[in-house]
Formats: structure tokens, C-alpha cells, sequence
């Protein structure tokens, strides 16, 4: 407050603006810590990742002084760079190299043998010059003799270098840049096959009058509740070698592309019913009516009213699961076989081979699908909203036995899938030994014995998943609550805004990723934070930041600015109307906030993949890691734990809305 | 008023003070190190209580994953390291952290005892081995009689075509298991050999997987019948009832050490000390007896159950200073030749 009033008494000569009130400054104080808030766990990382993709390393044989000898004495001192301008062994290219290159040099000297007593002396010109003598580094500026013998078991360590090499290496390294194609191809599919299903179950929801609708509600949304991996280790114990469904797939694999697709599908289903369901919801009762009167077949007014109606909902599905299945790791990892993707490219670049310049490499490149999809969802969002009119009238179906039962068989079908998946898992971790001992134990819970961390990961899961919705919540919604509400600084918010809006964009694995780079850095000052449960949970709220805004922003939206302007005329501090009306007026969509971030806390495991630590294992990354070591059953066991979790979580949730609805929201039943 | 407003500042400062707090780590009055490895899950509890018999005063606080993910940690770690000592990680790792400056020089009490192949070259050595780590291949009887499969006798034998698509080995980019595989194949055959071998087994793989152990684990569900892994994962599988026969190829096979090392710059230099010393006495290298055929100190190792009884002359003579250097250009070739196999499969 003091520094609000220095800062106004200091400020600069007196212009003509209106006067910025104190509660003004309060605002743009705190949307500057938010602000900050994004900019140090968003756009820092990711430019800092962005600036490893072009961080090269190169064998620099200039840096490298050479003397030989074949028997008569010491000749003159050379470069090695000296010696490959006249013989020309490496090109460029050879020389180009990632941190763990390692270069004999001695394609430099064709007449080379280990027997010949010739010796050789080679000298670091440059302090960051290095060469190894077999494993022994070596790096002082001293010259070193070697027999031929010895000077066989030199290799030379490159430095660092700035340059697109890393992108010229990825576009022509054919097992890399395939995996663009195998991406999209697999998003397409998943994308088609999901809005299909998706749009038959909303329809069957919303146009029909079958029962069990709210069974079936509740059905769609169980996906949401467990890692993406769960559906593959699913797919394993039915259509695996030894999966009870087997001569289903007629002698198809399951790992590989139909097993990512048939997972994806499962996974995605919620996201897209979800959007479809809204988008048939609003639907206009009127254009039906004058269907019928205009005496359209039921076909031809599916395909004039109701499709068009619902357009934008589609198309909007669609580019969110497109989204969801391009950036999942998971899945894939699981249940992808030889059939490279580019998140998991990352991972095997970054884990497997150390390569973390390559992993920057295709993280990029795995951003622009991501953000081209996400952008185009923007644009038709928004002119979603242009559909509603204060007129419309909703939509009631009429009861047809025929299309009802088909309705009610349709989604039987649909929650047999999701069901099914899920009960497979539960089944498997309870067998003994898959499949030669099918009797029931509970071994495969012994989680302490196996990969991932045991059921300290699980503690820390929910830890992590509380501590997210708890913190997440609170940053989230009071940024929301001041670029709605704040006056004037019109620039600042839209940057704020377009910032809020990124991590929706940005795949979990490229965040994680990009977080190594910028906190790893010892001369970071938030470096303290690496390795501790504290990363995850920025880490976490970052990723699942869009959503909750945008949730905390159409609640807010819903308020009338009135609110504001009556407060700061009774002369109320902007807090004691934040705290006494906005929030417990707003007190439901909190609570979805926190409900949401919680659960996806619990699921996650792309972002934090990279990230946890001994302290803090997860058990998502533990149902990665023990199926990872072929432990499937514990895997399964581990997953099925988080699902039963997320479900209580989901029901005290519940609970805990209804009792708040019905203490603070009285006033809106009057 | 002002006083109101303080505390609603302090309230939104909740969650920095709270992140703060999440970020401290707590300072116990033992000792506690922070140990990297790649030794088996099931095996770590039974590491760390042995070792508390000696010292209880010192406490290990296990990060454990696979060999591929905890060099790559520890490499990505190399400016901030957090680990203190590293025990049980694949020699040819440790080599590469040793090429990096990353690993303190130490000689630990008592090292002349080991055989001299488990100690590194350089004086004092940099890290000092436990146990030989060798592949093996875990064949599924059961799974191998519904396809009409005999077991195979040597590698050579598994690019027969019959043994297509039910074959699973390791990816060597990831695993350090897959990674032996391939190069003692390359020094067994020589280069152009090993790649003529590899091309051929390509054929057969059905697919390769991320980590050593899953071939062997999922040969042992009967997913697939042959697995290429190693011979202590068979073992175990075998004993927890899994139809499995773990063969020994003729023409030798690979294999790698698990060794012990401290790492650079560690501010518990004394802790690690002892448990370094501590890694190489009778008593560990008894311990690691109970899974592992062949230990660092010569005379100790008893014959392990489920174990072949001739791998250790079915051990190749491995040069591990090739396999460190040459590491790099043999992924990438491998990489270039085999993990393209990315066509949708149908």
C-alpha cells in the first residue's frame, strides 16, 4: 500500500488520464506477480528451450596443435585443422556432433598403423578444447606424447557452437522426421474415429428420451479419470499375444498404430463428448419445427439443422482431440511397438540417448502441429458464440421406441468399450501371473518391490494433485478475476490474456523439457526448486493453467460490472469485494477448477515425466516406469489406483458443491 | 483498513512462501546420501539394510531407473550434480561420466582384492566394479511348442526364419542391456560382421523395447516367446514359475559390470567414502551373490540357482573402452539402419 501511494506521489508530471485509483494499483500490482508468475514458469523455459535446439556442438580441430615424429626428431608444430585442409578426411559435416561426440582422428592420417614407431604430441590450444586418451580426459594446455600405439585410443571432444545443424541433422535423418507423418497420421485417424463416436453419443443423449441418460453421463466421463496409459495396458491383456480378444485383431499386432488409435479413442472420447454435447444443447427448437412443417425427412433434417447447428462444436472437438493425441506420450509408449511418434521421439532422444539438443529438436517440431491446431480451435470458439439468441427455444425430444432403443443399444455399446477397458485392467492386477497362473493375489500391489517408487509415489501423487488444485486454484482464478475485472491498461491484459492461454498449446512433454533446461541451470536463481515437489507443482499448474482460466473467466463474465462500480462507490477496497461477493458468487466454478486441476495432477505424466525425483516420484510416471521394466499387472494395478482416487476425489467434489451450492447460491433460486 | 490489507497481502503470498517451503529439504543429523542406480528394484531394500548393518549411520536414499535414464540424468545433472555416489550403473556408463570429469578418483580400502578386470585402469581408479551383468536369451517353452519353435543354440541360429516376429530384444538407444547385445556382437563378429548379424535378426525382431528386462519379463507372460535379455532377469522370472529356459548362445555373449563410483563434487565425501569402501567388501560382494553368477571378488561367487552353469566362459573378453567410445557411432548407425522400422504394420 505504502509503495502504491510512493509510487503515486512520485509518479510522473500530472497528465489528463483519470486518476488511477488505489485499488487500480492493487490490481496491476497483482496481475504483475501473475504476470511474472507466467513469464518465469512459461515463456522463460520455453525460450530457453528454443535456444538449445540451436545450440550445436562441433569437433573443432582448429583448436588442437600437433607435433610428429618418424624418427627424426620432433617436426614442425601443425593444427589438426592444418592436416584435414590438405587431406580433407572430414567434411563439415563429420565434425558436426552432439555433446557425447567422441572422433578418432585418425582418418587424418592415411598412413597411420598402431605398429609403426612413429609418435605423435598433441596440445589443447584453447582452454575449452578437450580430447580423451581412452576414457582419461584431458584438458590442460600441455603436450602429451603418445606411441602409435597409444594415439590409436585418442578421441577428440567437440565444443560448443550456435547453428541449425541439430534441424538440418533431424530433416535428414529419415527414422526421425517419419515420425511427423506417423503423428499426424495417427492424430487424423483417432481424430475421425472419436468425433464419430463422440457425436453419436451426445446425439444419442441429447435427441432421444432412453433412460439410464445420467448413467451414461457418468460413463463418458470415466476416461478423464485415469493416465492415457491405462487404455494400452488394457489393449495389452486383450489383444496382446496373450490377450483373451486376440483373434479379434484376425492376426493384426495390437502395438502399434491400432492399438495407439483404438487408446486414443478411449481417452479423448470425454473431451470430445463434452464439446459436442454444448454444441447440441444449444440447438434451436424453432428450426426443427419448421423442418417438420416444411415436411424434411428426419435425414435430410439431420444433415440442414442439426449438423450445421452443431458445426462449430465439431470442428472444435475435432482440434482438440487432434491436440490431445498428437502431444500424448503415454499411449504410445506403451502400446506404440516400432511405430515411432514424435512425443515419444523426445523421450527416447532425451532419456535414451542423452541427446537433450535433438529433444529441443523435435519438441519444436512437435509444436506446430499443436499450435496450429490450437489456434484454429480459437478462431471457431469464438464464433460459437455468435449462435446463441435470446430467442431460441430448447430443444425437448419425443419418444420413439425404435430410435430410442437403438439410442439406448448404441451407448450400451459405447460404455461397454470404456468399461470393458477398465475392468481388464482391474481383473489383470489382480492375477497371480498372467497367464500361467490365473488365480487371484494381491502380489502385484507390492509396489515397494518393483520400478517407480512404490507406494511412496502414490502419496506423492495425491500430495502433488492437493497442493496443485490448492495453489493453482488461487493463482488462476485471482489472474482471471483481474484481467476481467481491472480498468483501463488494455495492452497489458491482452498480453496477459494471450499468455494464459498458451499452455493449452504447449504439449506436456515440450514444458517438462523446456524446465529442465531453464531451472537446471545452476545460475538460476528459482534453481532451487529442481528436483523437489515444488517444480511439479508449477510445473503442473502451468500445463493445466487454460482451462481453469478460461473456467474462472465465464464465471466471472456471468457477473454484472455493476458489482464494481456500486463497491468502489461505497468506497469498498476491490479485496473486501473480491472476497465477500466475487468469490463465494463464483464458489462453483472454483471448486471445478480445483477438481480439474486435481485429477489431471493425478493423471499427468508428459510434463512431469522429466521432472520428478527420488523425493517426489509420481505414480502415473511409476505405471510408465513398471511397465517400462515389463512389470504389466502392477502397472495395471498402480493405474487402477489413481482411477479410484480421481472417483472419490470426483464424489467428494460432489458432495462438497452441493453443500456450498446450497449455502451460498440460495440467491439463485429465488 | 491497513492492517486488513497487509493480510491480504500476506494471503496472496501464500503461494510463494508455500512453494518456498515445498522447495526446502530436510536436514537430518545422519548422514543421508543420495545414490544413483540402476540395480533391480526388488534388490534395493535388501542393498541398503545390508549396508545399515555396518553404518547405520549413514542413510541411502535410492534413485533408481534404468541404466539409460540414470546416465542420462546424471549427465543432464553434470553442472549441478545431485547425486553423491553412483552404485550398481553399467561400466561403460561410468566411462562416460569419467571421460566428463564428473567422477572423484578414489581408491577404496581393500580394492587389491578384487579381480583386477573389475577396476578401472587409471590410478586411483574411478570406479570400482560388483558383479558381471551378462545376456542371455529367455526362451518360452511353452509359448515356443504352440508355434512349433526349437530352441536356438546359438545367436546365429536366431535369424532362421522361423523364429520370425517371435523374437523381442532390447532397443540399445535406451537400454544398456540392448546396448552390450550389440556390441559385443560387433566384437564378436567384427563390425562389418556384427552389422550382417544385426540385419538378419532385424528380420526376426517383432519389436524392440525400452527397457533390458522386459524382453525376459514378457517372454515369461508368454507374450512373446524368445526374449532377448539377460541371464539374471531369467533367473529371477524362472523362479517365480515362469515356463522359461535360459540359454547361453554358443559363440559367447555380453555383458557389462555394475560398478560403484563417487561422484564429483559431493559435499558428503566422507559418507561416500565409506560406502564405496563398503561396496567392495566379502560381505557386499556376498550380497550381490544372491542375484548375480559373477562378482568382483574373485573366490566369493557360489553358483546361483536357475543360473546356466557356463556363462562365465560364455563371457566375451569386452572391451569396455570401445564400447565407451564407439557408443555414440554405433547407436547412430543402429539407429539409421533399424529404428526407421516405422511403417504402420499391419
Amino acid at each position: 500500500m505504502s509503495d502504491a501511494a510512493q509510487a503515486l506521489k512520485a509518479g510522473p508530471a500530472p497528465t489528463v488520464k483519470p486518476k488511477i485509483s488505489r485499488d487500480d494499483w492493487t490490481m496491476r500490482l497483482f496481475m504483475g506477480i501473475i504476470a511474472i508468475y507466467l513469464a518465469v514458469t512459461l515463456v522463460m523455459p520455453l525460450y530457453a528451450m528454443l535456444s538449445k535446439s540451436f545450440s550445436t556442438y562441433k569437433v573443432d580441430l582448429s583448436g588442437y596443435g600437433l607435433q610428429v615424429d618418424t624418427g627424426s626428431g620432433w617436426g614442425d608444430e601443425t593444427t589438426l585443422d592444418a592436416i584435414n585442409a590438405k587431406h580433407g578426411a572430414f567434411k563439415a559435416s563429420d565434425l558436426a556432433g552432439s555433446s557425447d561426440t567422441r572422433l578418432s582422428p585418425l582418418a587424418l592420417f592415411p598412413d597411420f598403423s598402431f605398429r609403426s614407431p612413429t609418435k605423435y604430441r598433441l596440445k589443447n590450444l584453447r582452454p575449452d578444447v578437450v580430447f580423451l586418451f581412452g576414457s582419461e580426459r584431458v584438458a590442460d594446455a600441455e603436450w602429451h606424447e603418445y606411441t602409435s600405439n597409444d594415439f590409436r585410443r585418442i578421441s577428440l571432444r567437440p565444443v560448443k557452437d550456435i547453428g541449425a545443424s541439430n534441424y538440418l541433422r533431424y530433416f535428414s535423418t529419415p527414422s526421425l522426421f517419419y515420425s511427423i507423418y506417423n503423428s499426424l497420421f495417427i492424430a487424423a485417424i483417432s481424430t475421425l474415429i472419436t468425433v464419430t463416436i463422440a457425436f453419436g453419443f451426445a446425439y444419442a443423449l441429447s435427441r432421444s428420451c432412453m433412460r439410464f441418460k445420467g448413467f451414461f453421463r457418468l460413463v463418458a466421463m470415466v476416461p478423464i479419470l485415469v493416465p492415457s496409459l491405462l487404455p494400452g495396458i488394457a489393449l495389452v491383456y486383450l489383444f496382446g499375444n496373450q490377450g483373451v480378444l486376440k483373434d479379434l485383431l484376425f492376426g493384426h499386432s495390437i502395438y502399434g498404430p491400432i492399438g495407439i488409435v483404438i487408446g486414443s479413442v478411449f481417452f479423448t472420447l470425454p473431451h470430445a463428448f463434452i464439446i459436442i454435447q454444448t454444441a447440441l444443447s444449444i440447438s434451436d427448437a424453432r428450426l426443427y419445427e419448421a423442418a417438420v412443417s416444411l415436411r424434411a425427412s428426419k435425414w435430410k433434417t439431420f444433415w440442414t439443422v442439426t449438423i450445421p447447428g452443431a458445426r462449430y462444436g465439431l470442428i472444435s472437438a475435432a482440434f482438440v482431440v487432434f491436440n490431445l493425441v498428437i502431444t500424448d506420450f503415454g499411449l504410445p509408449k506403451v502400446i506404440g511397438g516400432q511405430f515411432n511418434v514424435l512425443a515419444v521421439d523426445i523421450y527416447k532422444q532425451v532419456i535414451g540417448q542423452q541427446n537433450f539438443e535433438m529433444g529441443a529438436v523435435v519438441s519444436v517440431v512437435l509444436l506446430v502441429p499443436a499450435l496450429l491446431a490450437f489456434a484454429i480451435d480459437r478462431i471457431v470458439q469464438r464464433r460459437q458464440v455468435a449462435l446463441l439468441t435470446a430467442r431460441s427455444v430448447a430443444y425437448e425430444p419425443t419418444p420413439s421406441t425404435r430410435f430410442d432403443r437403438l439410442c439406448l443399444l448404441y451407448c450400451a455399446f459405447v460404455a461397454v468399450f470404456i468399461l470393458g477397458l477398465l475392468g481388464m485392467c482391474q481383473y489383470a492386477a489382480l492375477i497371480k501371473f498372467w497367464p500361467y497362473d490365473l488365480s487371484f493375489s494381491l502380489t502385484n500391489y507390492n509396489f515397494d518391490v518393483m520400478d517407480g517408487g512404490g507406494w511412496a509415489s502414490y502419496g506423492n501423487s495425491i500430495k502433488l494433485a492437493l497442493w496443485t488444485a490448492g495453489i493453482g486454484t488461487c493463482i488462476i482464478f485471482s489472474g482471471a478475476y483481474i484481467v476481467e475485472k481491472m480498468n483501463g491498461f488494455t495492452w497489458g491484459r491482452g498480453i496477459f490474456q494471450l499468455v494464459a492461454m498458451m499452455p493449452m498449446a504447449i504439449p506436456g512433454m515440450v514444458l517438462g523439457l523446456a524446465y529442465i533446461f531453464f531451472f537446471n541451470e545452476p545460475s538460476n536463481p528459482f534453481n532451487f526448486i529442481y528436483g523437489t515437489l515444488g517444480i511439479l507443482v508449477v510445473c503442473t499448474v502451468t500445463h493445466f493453467y487454460t482451462v481453469g482460466h478460461l473456467t474462472a473467466l465465464t464465471a466471472l463474465k456471468q457477473m454484472d460490472p455493476e458489482f464494481e462500480a456500486v463497491s468502489s462507490s461505497l468506497k469498498q477496497p476491490v479485496w473486501r469485494l473480491f472476497s465477500r461477493i466475487t468469490v463465494p458468487v463464483c464458489l462453483p466454478a472454483i471448486l471445478n477448477i480445483s477438481i480439474y486441476i486435481f485429477v489431471n495432477a493425478m493423471t499427468t505424466v508428459s510434463a512431469v515425466v522429466f521432472l520428478y525425483s527420488p523425493d517426489t516420484t509420481l505414480a502415473s510416471v511409476a505405471v510408465l516406469n513398471m511397465d517400462d521394466a515389463g512389470d504389466i499387472a502392477p502397472a495395471a494395478a498402480m493405474g487402477m489406483m489413481i482411477f479410484y482416487t480421481n472417483a472419490l476425489a470426483r464424489i467428494v467434489h460432489l458432495l462438497l458443491s452441493r453443500g456450498i451450492v446450497t449455502r451460498t447460491q440460495a440467491w439463485r433460486a429465488r | 483498513m491497513r492492517n486488513s490489507f497487509v493480510k491480504k497481502l500476506a494471503v496472496g503470498a501464500f503461494a510463494s512462501v508455500a512453494l518456498l517451503t515445498l522447495g526446502n529439504r530436510a536436514a537430518n543429523a545422519e548422514t543421508e546420501l543420495t545414490v544413483y542406480t540402476a540395480v533391480e528394484a526388488e534388490d534395493l531394500k535388501k542393498y541398503a539394510a545390508k549396508f545399515n548393518e555396518d553404518h547405520p549411520d549413514i542413510k541411502i536414499k535410492w534413485v533408481r531407473d534404468s541404466t539409460g535414464i540414470v546416465t542420462a540424468k546424471l549427465l543432464a545433472e553434470k553442472n549441478n550434480p545431485q547425486a553423491d555416489v553412483v552404485w550398481g550403473l553399467a561400466a561403460t556408463s561410468l566411462l562416460l561420466l569419467k571421460s566428463e570429469g564428473m567422477l572423484e578418483a578414489y581408491a577404496p580400502a581393500g580394492v587389491d582384492k578384487l579381480d583386477s578386470k573389475f577396476v578401472d585402469t587409471s590410478t586411483p581408479p574411478t570406479w570400482v566394479g560388483m558383479d558381471a551383468w551378462v545376456a542371455a536369451v529367455c526362451y518360452n517353452t511353452v509359448e515356443a511348442k504352440k508355434h512349433n519353435l526349437t530352441p536356438p543354440k546359438s545367436w546365429k541360429d536366431l535369424t532362421d526364419a522361423k523364429y520370425k516376429g517371435h523374437v523381442i530384444m532390447p532397443n540399445p538407444n535406451s537400454s544398456g542391456t540392448g546396448f552390450l547385445d550389440v556390441s559385443s556382437w560387433l566384437q564378436m563378429f567384427g563390425e562389418e560382421g556384427g552389422w550382417k548379424y544385426m540385419d538378419g535378426l532385424h528380420q526376426n525382431i517383432a519389436r524392440y523395447t525400452h527397457s533390458g528386462s522386459k524382453p525376459c519379463k514378457l517372454a515369461a507372460a508368454g507374450e512373446i516367446p524368445i526374449g532377448v535379455s539377460f541371464a539374471f532377469r531369467g533367473a529371477k522370472s524362472k523362479a517365480a514359475g515362469a515356463p522359461l529356459e535360459i540359454i547361453v548362445p554358443e559363440e559367447g555373449v555380453g555383458w557389462d559390470m555394475e560398478a560403484t563410483a563417487i561422484v564429483a563434487g559431493t559435499s558428503k565425501v566422507d559418507a561416500a567414502k565409506k560406502l564405496v569402501d563398503w561396496s567392495i567388501t566379502k560381505k557386499a560382494n556376498e550380497m550381490y551373490n544372491g542375484g548375480y553368477a559373477v562378482v568382483a571378488m574373485p573366490g566369493v561367487a557360489k553358483p546361483v540357482e536357475h543360473f546356466p552353469e557356463n556363462l562365465l566362459e560364455k563371457m566375451i573378453k569386452n572391451d569396455f573402452e570401445f564400447a565407451a567410445n564407439n557408443r555414440k557411432r554405433i547407436l547412430g548407425e543402429w539407429q539409421k539402419r533399424y529404428d526407421s522400422k516405422s511403417e504402420p504394420k499391419s
